[in-house]
């Protein structure tokens, strides 16, 4: 099996760069501080700890998991190609798109450990310490899943930039710039959109679309949309009750599927 | 030309490849046969490179066609019957010898006895270490054990000397001539012709996209009639002497050059034996590389 030798071995490559051990890490120390610093408002909205941590780790997961992923994935390709063992890759029997799935399925298994020891270890804190629920544990388990879905969209997003890139510095430029488009600037730009408008047609039909078309934006809408208590602690419970409950996590799905044709592509363009 | 009864391994023909507007293979015809040893030479640029990532379907020529045992460069079928050994190899730093050709062993299907093959070409002793701590030699003999996965058809070996000290190479060449023999037939690029001529069946010298010769060393060479250089150590005071006799040119202190015609070399060695004692040492130098393009690529432009 192609796509297990490639497997093996960007797993063997993940372990011993310390890669698995310092993704953990990151994800732990970050949702273990949020999950307490966030855990003052229990009280006043009168929902379990856990549902307050769950928040706060999405918010989290929306920068992190997208980070995490483009730098693992920015030099899968650009990589090899700066070594200039990448002809030599190409030259045995394994296709491109199996070469591309045996790194994505070692680089998301390295982003799932660290996804789920570090919000499964902060989630079990905060409800040793402030209790929790079914649907809070229920709300814990999807944020796990969605951020390595998010995570996976982001992989084949850094692959399919690593791809065009002409080096691997410049693909580390551009994933950085994916990154501040994705996360940041269009939310921003949706932001500004909306004001311009003034409760136009824009704002009311347009943009709760354009805004789940995003990723990032989708990732987060899934959750809140999906936990009314999760939903009233982040305040977005507008722009998610606007949208069918379909949106979201059609839109979260599809996006790898997209991915992984544009990596594809990319790679299958690729002179090494 | 002649060509053996057997069909080709390799089959190239009339290949042409544009990087932009410039032509960097013109109308190459090339075969390999199962167990031949086809030297490809030319300078850095001349186009081999090129051609051998054209065979490998990693680039896609513009004009003629490429046959690899009947398949299509690239294709699967190309590329299982394939090994390559790319000029100054490299692996992932991180990945040990072993584990990097068990991956490669995986993904040709061939299921081998990769510790056998690591002790074969000498890294018995360094397979459980990373291939960051490897010398550039022993990344090169990581890269021929791979080479040696799972039987190839065809093999194509661009410049696999660089980085090897003398011994390394001699190891490398009984690796070649084992492959051979088993059938495999071997495309080795290089640009050094000194390192090859004794090791291959045939030569190929391509110049600037052109495929300027094809034939073995021994009929290229009698074909160009090129000149043979013998250097002469004398015992010092008689140089001047020496040279007047042989119609040479004194070269420095005590060393006599002459330059003679392959079929007068015999005759030549002679007259210098005759001399007696004042010849102390004699080197002969068969015409280089250098001067067997300059040679081919003036013929070409003439015709």
């Amino acid at each position: 099996m192609r796509i297990l030798a490639i497997f093996r071995a960007e797993m063997l490559i993940l372990r011993r760069n310390l890669w698995i051990v310092m993704a953990t890490l990151i994800m732990l120390a970050f949702a273990l501080a949020l999950s307490f610093a966030g855990s003052a408002p229990t009280g006043t909205l009168g929902v379990d700890m856990l549902t307050v941590s769950v928040a706060s780790m999405t918010t989290l997961s929306v920068y992190l998991a997208p980070l995490l992923a483009l730098m693992m994935g920015f030099d899968a390709i650009s990589g090899d190609r700066d070594r200039g063992s990448l002809a030599l890759l190409l030259s045995y029997p394994a296709g491109r798109a199996e070469i591309l799935s045996g790194k994505f399925l070692a680089h998301l298994t390295a982003l799932s450990i660290a996804m789920t020891i570090g919000f499964g270890a902060a989630g079990a804190c905060a409800a040793w310490f402030g209790g929790a629920g079914a649907e809070s544990l229920i709300a814990l388990a999807r944020l796990v899943l969605t951020s390595i879905l998010l995570g996976a969209v982001f992989l084949l997003l850094g692959y399919c930039l690593s791809a065009l890139s002409g080096s691997t510095t410049a693909a580390a430029g551009l994933s950085a710039g994916l990154w501040l488009v994705f996360v940041v600037l269009y939310d921003l730009a949706l932001l500004g959109a909306v004001v311009m408008d003034s409760d136009g047609i824009f704002t009311q039909q347009l943009f709760p679309w354009v805004m789940v078309a995003n990723p990032a934006d989708a990732f987060r809408l899934w959750n809140i949309a999906a936990s009314e208590s999760v939903a009233l602690t982040s305040g977005m419970a507008g722009a998610a009750a606007s949208l069918p409950a379909w949106a979201a996590p059609l839109s979260l799905l599809l996006w790898p599927v997209l991915g992984f044709a544009l990596a594809r592509t990319a790679f299958q363009r690729l002179e090494p | 030309m002649t060509k053996t009864a057997a069909s080709p391994v390799l089959e190239i023909k009339g290949l042409d490849k544009f990087r932009g507007k410039t032509q960097v293979l013109h109308g190459i015809d090339l075969c390999v046969n199962a167990g031949e040893r086809l030297a490809l030479l030319g300078h850095n640029g001349a186009g081999k490179s090129t051609l051998i990532k054209a065979v490998l379907g990693l680039i896609q020529a513009e004009g003629g066609s490429i046959q690899i045992c009947g398949a299509r460069p690239g294709s699967a079928a190309a590329r299982s019957d394939t090994a390559f050994l790319p000029e100054a190899v490299s692996f992932h730093p991180a990945l040990t010898g072993q584990e990097q050709l068990t991956m490669f062993d995986r993904l040709m299907g061939a299921g081998g006895d990769v510790n056998a093959l690591l002790q074969r070409v000498g890294l018995g002793d360094a397979m459980q270490r990373r291939i960051d701590t490897y010398s550039k030699g022993m990344r090169q003999r990581l890269g021929l054990a791979q080479v040696l996965l799972g039987r190839p058809k065809l093999a194509l070996l661009d410049e696999p000397t660089s980085g090897l000290d003398p011994i390394s190479r001699q190891d490398l060449y009984a690796i070649i001539d084992e492959l051979a023999a088993k059938g495999t037939a071997v495309l080795i690029a290089s640009h050094a012709l000194t390192e090859v001529e004794a090791r291959t069946d045939r030569i190929a010298i391509l110049r600037q996209g052109v495929k300027v010769a094809d034939d073995t060393l021994d009929n290229l060479s009698r074909r160009a009639g090129l000149p043979v250089r013998l250097r002469l150590q004398t015992t010092g005071p008689d140089a001047d002497q020496v040279a007047r006799k042989t119609g040479g040119r004194r070269i420095n202190g005590a060393s006599v050059e002459i330059i003679c015609t392959p079929q007068d070399k015999m005759a030549e060695l002679r007259r210098i034996a005759s001399m007696g004692d004042t010849v102390v040492d004699i080197d002969m130098q068969p015409p280089r590389l250098e001067d067997l393009y300059r040679y081919y690529s003036t013929q070409e432009e003439q015709s």
